[in-house]
């Protein structure tokens, strides 16, 4: 209820933006901020109910290629067997074929289901430009406007730096990857990078809810402005009045040559990062490799009416795919966030601490920590630790 | 290119490219969009070679003097005709006053001049008008760990070659529709061409094994496409260097969690620009590394990273090592070999002492003490120099 009100009020004061040009806006992201902690909408209007049927929630997997389809089977025994009350709806999307109806179809099962656990879709290099990728189809879609990665140092795995804890938040649906790229002139190719200035403030706005709700102290923007201008200028420009609305908060910026060089030499120093596609892309794969690989960190695209939760730095892994060797723990943290998301706290909890407690073995670690474990030994030790605790679980 | 007259030399170190020949050559791989412009004569007075200095912003002016300091007690036989670029004023008579003396003396060593945020964005950034103007289409940077600097990672050994004259630098941004802007990113095949032909043969002359271009072609398929299309043709006229490529994302995952596995890379404008700072990262930050920007008849030597240090400008803090070590490139390019390892060697005996390190580096040290203890080193050598 806090948090309610606390959003309301803090619409009060972001509307005198939106007088006159974007009616709904305010409520909009009244809505968006509740809609990520718990499932009942304010407004009701335009949003599919979410699906809920004796208690159980439905939510669509999307196993995609490579290491994906064992993950997510992994994922599926660990929520049966932790009586976890979710039904996965499957959708397979075949990345061979040239049609987009694999595609339409998982995103009508989203809008349906409103929730979806997806791995990475292979794009092929060989099909013409213009069959698009499949992933960035799905994000821009179903408006999946924010992709929020939190990285943590993990206590178990080993690195170089110590005590990140960095959230990135990347605007996930313009910037270069609008797909809009022509040769006018043979040998000579023009790629568009479109920077809006209404996706620049929801961005923002929403990098500065979070900021808030999670009780942070600084938001960094990460820039290119001092070569594109305008269009990273504008976008700096809408953090900036976005800023203006968090007084609690600090807002600095910097140019995405210095973050990724501080990144690598002094990361502790960087709180809440939020940044447009590209540069969000870079540093949050900067930040993957920090905390220990893309094997540990998960990831969550949040739209309005949607959420898609996936391991954060989308690899396929086609080497490593059917050989037992993946790291589960990055689809098996995406899940616990997906649990989040559903309102199924305990669940996620319970789950992530089991996960943790795993990853601190460093004999049961796989081979992209260092070690020599494999996926299935992982899987079984987070369900062992489950059992341990107590709680009432189908047979191992 | 043509002839490599410099395999030859007896230098310590051979140059990464020569330059001066008095005509222009013609580019093998790919035609040049030739200007009207009048290419002068390299500018070699008795014996003495004179080269273009822009001090910049920030540290560039203390770096600078430095650099001078140190020439003239070597007895380098270089003058510099020193050429301020006010960062202020919005006209272009300073920076052309500057490439024409480049144009002049075909060389040049800059620091870096800030760009205003609050000028028009009509204003271009004084950097880059300089890279496009000169053609200086090829940045290099070598990262290398060096022996008296803690780091995370050890035995790193990087050349990034990057693109520095197209790409997402091109600076043609319009607004057609207010609140939406669109950026245009330019790639086209004979520059892409001409990139990677560099690469190959920088490659090739260091003995190096393996180049890997770093891309997204996965989402921007025309553009990154046409650029790793075009690096694959070249690969295949240089059959003993392996070729690969990587995406941008998983190569900067890569080079944070494993570096050594990377050899040479070439990369178009803005990837270059990510990846060379966090190489210059890794190996120890930005006062370590010099740059080169090389063209068909110029070349420009900066720091790496080309950063402005405004804020530890005129503090006697700055690190000289990266300004000291473009110098000591320039040198190289210059074919006065005998110095260039004479400097290079002094700044290496000297960053092993780690009293000495300057505040990037952790220590206390300031960068008259270093540059001292350079000149130091130098006497102790044995040559002949000039008093303190």
């Amino acid at each position: 209820m806090a948090a309610h009100s606390a959003v309301l009020s803090a619409s009060k004061i972001m509307n005198p933006f939106w007088v006159g040009r974007l009616g709904n806006t305010a409520k909009v992201f009244g809505t968006t901020l509740i809609r990520h902690r718990n499932k009942t909408s304010l407004t009701g209007e335009n949003i599919p109910p979410p699906a809920k049927y004796g208690g159980r929630h439905t939510v669509t997997l999307i196993p995609g290629d490579g290491i994906g389809p064992e993950l997510l089977n992994h994922v599926r025994e660990v929520f049966r067997f932790t009586c976890v009350p979710v039904d996965f709806e499957m959708v397979n999307v075949n990345s061979a074929l040239e049609t987009d109806d694999d595609m339409n179809n998982a995103i009508t099962a989203i809008r349906r289901n409103g929730v979806a656990l997806k791995g990475n879709i292979e794009t092929k290099h060989t099909l013409p430009a213009s069959v698009k990728s499949r992933n960035n189809v799905l994000r821009t879609s179903l408006d999946l406007y924010a992709n929020v990665m939190h990285c943590q140092s993990l206590p178990g795995v080993q690195t170089r730096h110590k005590n990140i804890d960095i959230m990135i938040i990347r605007e996930n649906t313009e910037g270069e990857y609008s797909s809009l790229e022509h040769e006018s002139v043979s040998g000579v190719v023009e790629s568009l990078k479109i920077i809006t200035r209404n996706n620049s403030i929801r961005i923002a706005d929403y990098a500065f809810k979070l900021a808030r709700e999670r009780g942070r102290r600084r938001v960094t923007a990460v820039h290119k402005a001092n070569i594109m201008k305008l269009g990273d200028g504008l976008f700096l420009q809408c953090c900036r009045e976005v800023a203006s609305g968090y007084p609690d908060i600090t807002l600095d910026s910097m140019i995405v040559d210095n973050t990724t060089m501080q990144l690598v030499s002094k990361p502790q120093q960087f709180d809440v990062m939020v940044m447009p596609n590209l540069y969000g892309n870079v540093v949050s794969n900067v930040c993957a490799g920090l905390v220990g690989g893309p094997g540990l960190v998960p990831g969550a695209n949040y739209g309005r009416d949607y959420a898609v939760f996936e391991t954060a730095t989308r690899n396929t892994g086609k080497s490593i795919a059917e050989k037992n060797i993946a790291n589960p723990t990055a689809m098996l943290l995406a899940s616990c966030l997906m649990l989040d998301h559903l309102n199924l706290n305990d669940y996620a909890s319970l789950i992530r601490n089991a996960v943790l407690t795993t990853m601190n073995e460093t004999r049961l670690h796989t081979a992209d920590l260092g070690g020599q474990g494999t996926t299935s030994e992982v899987v079984q030790s987070v369900m062992r630790v489950i059992q341990s605790k107590g709680q009432f679980t189908a047979e191992l | 290119m043509t002839t490599r007259s410099m395999r030859a030399l007896s230098g310590t170190l051979k140059p990464l490219f020569s330059l001066r020949s008095p005509q222009g050559f013609v580019v093998a791989a790919c035609h040049q969009t030739h200007k009207s412009t009048y290419t002068a004569p390299p500018a070699r007075y008795g014996g003495r070679h004179t080269v273009t200095l822009i001090p910049g912003d920030g540290i560039g002016p203390e770096l600078a003097k430095h650099v001078c300091e140190l020439f003239r007690f070597c007895c380098v036989p270089v003058d510099f005709e020193v050429v301020n670029v006010d960062s202020t004023k919005t006209s272009e008579d300073d920076i052309n006053n500057a490439i024409m003396a480049i144009r002049r003396n075909g060389v040049a060593l800059k620091g870096n001049i800030e760009t205003n945020h609050n000028l028009p964005p009509s204003h271009k950034s004084r950097n880059s008008l300089l890279r496009t103007t000169l053609d200086l289409y090829a940045s290099v940077m070598h990262s290398q760990s060096l022996p008296g600097v803690r780091t995370h990672h050890r035995n790193i050994d990087i050349i990034t070659i990057r693109e520095n004259t197209e790409g997402e630098y091109s600076s043609l941004e319009h607004e057609s529709v207010p609140g939406v802007v669109e950026c245009l990113k330019i790639i086209t095949r004979t520059k892409s061409l001409r990139i990677a032909d560099y690469a190959f043969r920088t490659a090739r002359e260091k003995g190096r094994r393996r180049v890997t271009a770093i891309h997204k072609a996965n989402i921007m398929k025309l553009g990154d496409g046409l650029f790793l299309e075009c690096c694959k043709e070249v690969a295949s006229g240089y059959p003993e260097i392996t070729f690969n490529s990587m995406i941008v994302d998983n190569t900067t995952m890569q080079l944070v969690s494993r570096p050594q596995q990377f050899d040479v890379m070439v990369m178009p404008n803005l990837y270059g620009n990510v990846v060379s700072n966090v190489c210059a990262g890794l190996v120890g930050g930005p006062g370590l590394v010099p740059g080169a920007n090389y063209g068909e008849n110029y070349a420009v030597f900066e720091t790496g990273t080309r950063n402005t240090g405004k804020s530890i400008a005129n503090k006697n803090t700055a690190n000289p090592t990266a300004m000291l070590l473009a110098s000591c490139l320039l040198l190289d390019h210059l074919k006065l070999h005998g110095y260039a390892s004479m400097i290079r060697k002094a700044i290496l005996s000297t960053i092993t002492d780690s009293q000495l390190h300057t505040a990037d580096l952790g220590g206390k040290g300031s960068t008259s003490e270093m540059v001292q203890s350079i000149m130091d080193a130098i006497q102790s050598s044995g040559p002949r120099t000039q008093r303190h």
